[in-house]
């Protein structure tokens, strides 16, 4: 069977009252129309947005549910994409416990030189931190001109503006849109080693 | 035919679409692989071949092709070889092949290290008096540099053409010779040879898929085009159900490389500037990159590199000053992943963003790349977990045995938490060029943030603590235009309200009139004048107008769903499309229409909706100008139109630094001497010579055994996003080595027990998975043995295990540095390691 | 009009599609015994490798209410080698040996056809565990109650398929009305044997009453492991007034369970209570 995104929104937006349903199991009254409507109450209900899968290159679209919170409660296939027509792989499948994982860290981790821990940092620090080490390695370490070999044997002064100092590594699981941005600013920079998952 | 793939394991969404033509529409599945995978299984035909063999396989299956009645007799086949290939083109008199030199090609240097090209090239024709005299612009300049046509003998019976050259190429690629060189059996290849065969034509079509299985070889590249080469000969190149298909492994790595966070290129497949050639000025870097090919669509090649370096630094980019290309930083060298972490080995590399990515496990040599980042003075890391990059200071197998202590390494790292895909906006670029749009589900919890938000925020403080320099060094970063601030409708309703405006992003790679910042609805109105920005040529289209997103678009049909998404270039599904029709423009067949001429219209059309790869009202059989540029020099017959003779190539004359036609070589660490050539092994290979990185001997007897890496259905990669979640860590808890029952006897190995794999680089542990889905070859009459390990694991994360490319050399293909995971040797002994 | 699955094994990948999908959508825990602390780590890590080819899960359980199969069916000259794999779950049998033990009618036939477990009923006797003939219906030590798969009962009362079903990548897992599925079977199995697949069969349409989840296996079902003609224990002759009384009974038992879940304690002498 096959049931479209639209259909799948109706069905969704259309459950009734969860909460009667629950309140008739906490009495633990068991009447018929109590279980009726426990069975007519989707486990998850809310808000969808389309999204598309985080991991391999086939581009399998999904369906995002947010609850009243704004939290994610729910991530499936999208029946609509043509490519992948609602289903997903394990991966895909699993990509609500990426999101919703306990061993994820969302705080900034600092460890200092030689220490043996990490410490929490703010945000706002850690920032004026990277961007304050980019500048000193990259302005140490900045190459206008580099004699290079001319072919024919000898050696030739070439404008080369760049630093070696400073790498970039990764972008293949990231934004179309922050490859842009990364590739600007380093080549703004200056920044030759660039590179991503597309050579591994 | 599936081969260098394990389609149904990686990509198993994909194999959906194939499963469904075998089981709905009786199409043939054929899976050629070392192993029996999942793949394997729920194919027809699966033909086992030894781990590095494949140009062996597909030389073999060219060369029954081209011998057999079927191709000699249905004209289907000489139409579309002669007319859209360059089988008739002749090749130089000093050109000589592997079958006169045992193995190389000619052009290779006194020290057998680099081929020069030119015995390659093509014979040609004088050169056309130039349209032009005066040099108003760059395209001014081009014209009157156009090469006279290549000679051709569409009979194919010239010695010199390169039919010719190629049939006597591969004409000891034999069925025999495939037996004895992939161990598999000749009547198994022959029945893969004669399905695609029987199954190619006027009426139908035959596809190849490949992923990584094929890329990761020292001779990836030209594997990849002996595949090329096969369907070109098979007609099933620009049509429906035909083509290779390359199954890449990210989310978006299509799109990070179309719009290149690598080193050796600008977005859209502009090259990098590179000091080493004759890029000194913009006019110098246009000409030398674009004069050899601009009788293609490359003959746009000014405007697409004006606009972007107009849209790196909008109105400080001048006609003056080159457009800030002065600026602009140049290569030198090889500054790829290997090469980098190597010159970070040697303390060039000082400073590290990690984005996303965790060499400590995914990286080739993986303890080298660890004992690397040791070196460095800082590392920026951004990702979920606590990776394996972001901690090797405290826990890294190095580590735990001592050789690195945590007090000694001075590494200062900061980890900055990212934002999930639902919790972020953007664009993804699928493996089949599309892009396709995901809106922002909820704001990221606590600190964390999208990569795009690093990325802006890092650059606005640098761009702030420039501002005030007159340094010509800083020149670059002081006029960057950095315009991502987000509208306010962009934020409302979201915690966070910083976060950078992807759509003015996606703007700016598709382009905009610098003057009115109107986004331009097609390359083809992109200037070399400056008045257009572009940041990427390929993309340009996606948003044709202002608020309309066309990789957003969610309206599928049964067929091309022209209207889901954006397929680059232009909404075209299926590259060189215009091959789709015979020479009179009207489709081969009715099965397999697709683009063809329409008479009244005097236009290409695609009832399905397809984008047209071709010039729209360029009528089949028209001719093109010997002194015109791009769609000018193009014929109607010229379906191939990023090639400068608009052909697809047999014969690559150029583009290539390993030689112009796929050779059997062994891989660079093999128990197996060359069965075809004197030659062993790539001869212009990429390898590095240095401490801790060692290589095993030919036929090592201390390394006997062939291994592979590979990637299972339930984990992703390094394992970041598959080991720290429950559901899948329990699927596939342990990592594990799958080896012969064969082997196992020999070794006294135990199913289920541990086993220890072993290489000069690093050894791990793994439980034994004894399987008869893995087998001994008999080489030669010698029997060579191959073990797999898939490469998830590592030492963080709810499932964890020995890091596999601890074992793997730093050793690449010349063309692209792409490393040789898929095939060295090692040993491998029961009970579980000693040490690290 | 009752509602089931086909799940048709020759076109299945063995991914595990459905095992995830399954646990995302009901909210299903990893199983426990699969993980282990270990000295130093900071959080449980997977350690449940059996060798079993690629199956790791080895069984259905309280938690993992799907499990896919991997039978490696290869001589040892490698010809006509096999990889079977099956996705498996609750059949919802027509004559279901769980419920027709459950000593206080907390199994039941919704109208769709499917067999659920009411956690509000159930007091966790157990008895359906041991009658099950397929190994399915498995004790939860953290609810104190049993588990299975419940055919996304909310998922079906509401015009959805099964997450599993809606996963599946190749539509290996068809969810849908049973004549429809049947006929789709039929189609493919004749489509098959006329393929040379001479092995090949439809399991289910007889066992149990009839299975609401059938399958077409590519050899014998016993190669699968499952039985021929599984064992289903009937319930008892119960007289209209017994019937009346279990019902009472039913309805204590499932006020009794509410109140002594959250408590804790005191389930076993429930269960004896009821059982007595």
């Amino acid at each position: 069977m096959k049931v479209d995104r639209r259909q799948f929104i109706k069905i969704s937006a259309g459950t009734i009252g969860a909460a009667v349903a629950a309140d008739l199991a906490g009495l633990g009254l068991d009447t018929s129309a109590a279980q009726e409507a426990a069975r007519a109450v989707l486990a998850k209900t809310g808000k969808q947005t389309p999204s598309i899968c985080p991991y391999c290159s086939v581009g399998c679209a999904q369906i995002v549910m947010t609850n009243d919170e704004g939290r994610i409660i729910d991530i499936q296939g999208n029946p609509d994409s043509p490519i992948s027509e609602g289903t997903l792989c394990p991966k895909g499948a699993a990509t609500y416990q990426l999101v919703n994982n306990e061993h994820r860290w969302t705080k900034v981790k600092y460890r200092a030189p030689g220490s043996d821990h990490w410490e929490e940092k703010s945000l706002e620090w850690a920032m004026n931190r990277a961007a304050e080490l980019v500048k000193q390695t990259r302005d140490a370490d900045f190459n206008e001109f580099q004699e290079l070999p001319d072919g024919k044997g000898g050696r030739v002064k070439k404008r080369v503006m760049n630093t070696y100092a400073v790498a970039s590594l990764g972008g293949a699981t990231i934004d179309n849109e922050w490859n842009y941005a990364q590739q600007k600013l380093m080549h703004g920079l200056g920044v030759v080693y660039v590179e991503n998952q597309a050579r591994i | 035919m599936i081969m260098g793939s394990n389609m149904a394991e990686c990509h198993p969404v994909a194999f959906r679409w194939p499963l469904k033509a075998k089981t709905e529409h009786g199409a043939v599945l054929m899976h050629v692989d070392p192993r029996f995978t999942r793949t394997s299984a729920l194919c027809d035909i699966h033909a086992q071949i030894r781990a590095g063999t494949d140009i062996a396989f597909l030389g073999g299956l060219i060369t029954h092709v081209i011998n057999s009645d079927r191709w000699n007799s249905d004209p289907f086949f000489r139409e579309y070889v002669v007319n859209y290939t360059n089988a008739a083109t002749l090749v130089n008199s000093e050109f000589k092949d592997t079958e006169e030199l045992d193995g190389l090609f000619s052009g290779l240097s006194a020290d057998g290290r680099v081929y020069s090209r030119e015995s390659w090239s093509y014979q040609r024709n004088p050169a056309p008096k130039p349209s032009v005299t005066e040099s108003k612009n760059f395209t001014d300049l081009l014209l009157q540099r156009i090469p006279g046509r290549p000679k051709t003998d569409p009979t194919l019976k010239d010695r010199q053409c390169v039919f010719q050259i190629v049939k006597r190429h591969y004409s000891r690629y034999t069925p025999e010779m495939v037996e004895r060189v992939c161990g598999c059996s000749k009547e198994v290849f022959l029945k893969v040879a004669d399905t695609l065969l029987n199954n190619s034509g006027r009426d139908r079509t035959s596809n190849i898929t490949y992923a990584v299985g094929w890329t990761q070889h020292t001779v990836g590249v030209q594997i990849i085009r002996t595949a090329g080469m096969l369907q070109a000969l098979l007609g099933n190149i620009g049509r429906p159900g035909g083509g290779v298909l390359a199954l890449r492994g990210h989310a978006t790595i299509q799109g990070s490389t179309d719009i290149a966070t690598l080193y050796h290129s600008l977005p859209g497949y502009l090259n990098m500037p590179d000091a080493r050639l004759n890029h000194d000025t913009l006019k110098d870097f246009i000409l030398t990159e674009a004069t050899p090919v601009a009788t293609s669509y490359w003959g746009n090649y000014p405007k697409f590199a004006v606009s972007y370096f107009k849209a790196q630094f909008g109105d400080a980019a001048t006609k003056e000053n080159d457009y800030g290309y002065n600026y602009h930083p140049k290569i030198t060298g090889d500054h790829s992943h290997l090469p980098m972490f190597v010159d970070m080995m040697a303390g060039r590399i000082k400073g590290f963003l990690c984005v996303g990515q965790n060499p400590a496990v995914g990286g080739q040599n993986a303890r080298f790349q660890r004992k690397a980042l040791a070196k460095l003075d800082w590392m920026v890391v951004r990702d979920f977990f606590e990776t394996e990059t972001a901690s090797f200071w405290r826990n890294s197998p190095e580590i735990i045995s001592g050789e690195l202590k945590t007090a000694d390494i001075k590494t200062e790292i900061i980890f900055l938490p990212s934002a999930t895909v639902p919790e972020m906006e953007g664009s993804f670029t699928n493996t089949q060029r599309l892009l396709q749009y995901h809106d922002k589900a909820a704001d990221p919890p606590d600190d964390c943030r999208s990569n795009l938000w690093f990325t802006f925020h890092l650059g606005k403080r640098l761009k702030e603590l420039y501002k005030n320099s007159s340094n010509d060094r800083d020149w670059a970063i002081k006029n960057l235009t950095w315009d991502y601030e987000p509208g306010p409708a962009e934020v409302a309703g979201w915690r966070i309200k910083d976060e950078p405006s992807s759509y003015k992003a996606l703007k700016e790679i598709n382009g905009y009139t610098w003057s009115d910042k109107k986004p331009v609805s097609s390359f083809a109105n992109l200037k070399e004048d400056g008045s257009t920005v572009c940041g990427a040529w390929i993309y340009t289209g996606v948003i044709p107008e202002e608020g309309r997103n066309l990789s957003a678009r969610r309206q599928a049909d049964n067929w091309i769903s022209p209207n889901w998404g954006f397929a680059w270039p232009a909404n075209r599904h299926i590259m060189y499309n215009r091959a789709s029709a015979d020479l009179k423009g009207a489709p081969w067949s009715e099965r397999k229409k697709l683009v063809f001429w329409d008479q009244a219209s005097g236009k290409w059309v695609s009832p399905a909706g397809e984008g047209i790869d071709f010039a729209p009202a360029k009528a089949p059989g028209s001719k093109g100008k010997d002194d015109g540029l791009a769609f000018d020099w193009l014929g109607g017959d010229d379906p191939f139109i990023m090639r400068p003779d608009g052909k697809a190539w047999l014969f690559a004359p150029s583009g290539l630094v390993d030689g112009p036609l796929p050779t059997h070589y062994e891989p660079y660490e093999s128990p197996v001497r060359n069965p075809l050539y004197k030659q062993q092994a790539n001869p212009v290979v990429k390898v590095w010579h240095v401490e801790g990185n060692s290589y095993h001997k030919v036929a090592d007897p201390k390394y006997p055994i062939v291994i592979s890496t590979y990637r299972l259905t339930e984990h992703y990669l390094s394992g970041v996003m598959s080991r720290w979640l429950p559901w899948l860590a329990e699927l596939m808890p342990e990592l594990f080595c799958e080896i012969s029952p064969e082997l196992a006897n020999e070794k006294g190995i135990v199913h289920g027990e541990f086993m220890t794999i072993e290489t000069a680089r690093g050894q791990v542990q793994a439980r034994a998975l004894v399987t008869r889905r893995m087998r001994p070859f008999v080489i030669d009459g010698k029997t060579v043995h191959q073990v797999g390990m898939p490469w998830h694991w590592g030492w963080q994360g709810t499932a964890q295990g020995d890091v596999v490319n601890n074992l793997s050399a730093l050793v690449a293909d010349p063309n692209v540095t792409i490393h040789e995971g898929k095939v060295f040797t090692c040993n491998v002994r029961a009970g579980k390691r000693g040490g690290v | 009009m009752a509602k089931g699955m086909f799940v048709d094994t020759s076109i299945c990948t063995g991914c595990k599609a459905c095992q995830v999908a399954c646990k995302e959508w009901n909210g299903l825990d990893p199983e426990p015994s699969h993980f282990r602390k270990e000295p130093g780590m900071p959080y449980p890590v997977a350690f449940n490798f059996t060798g079993n080819s690629y199956d790791n899960t080895a069984k259905l359980s309280a938690t993992d209410w799907r499990h896919v199969l991997f039978i490696e069916q290869i001589n040892y000259r490698r010809v006509g080698s096999r990889w079977l794999f099956m996705s498996d779950s609750c059949k919802h049998c027509a004559d279901a040996a769980c419920l027709n033990v459950c000593p206080v009618s907390a199994i039941e036939h919704t109208d769709l056809g499917n067999v659920i477990v009411r956690q509000d009923k159930c007091v966790g006797t157990k008895l359906c565990n041991k009658a099950c003939p397929y190994g399915v219906i498995r004790f939860s030590e953290k609810t104190r109650t049993s588990h299975k798969c419940t055919l996304c009962n909310d998922r079906i009362h509401n015009g959805l398929g099964t997450a599993c079903a809606k996963a599946c990548p190749t539509g290996s897992i068809a969810f849908g009305d049973i004549p429809e599925l049947k006929a789709k079977a039929d189609a493919r199995l004749s489509r098959l044997r006329s393929l040379g697949e001479n092995k090949a069969n439809v399991y289910g349409y007889s066992q149990a009453g009839g299975l609401k989840v059938f399958y077409l296996l590519m050899d014998k079902p016993e190669v699968y492991g499952l039985p021929e003609n599984p064992v289903v224990p009937q319930r008892r002759q119960l007289s209209s007034l017994g019937t009346r009384i279990s019902t009472l009974l039913a309805g204590l038992a499932a006020l009794i369970s509410l109140r002594s879940r959250g408590s804790g304690s005191g389930i076993d002498e429930d269960r004896r209570e009821i059982s007595g």
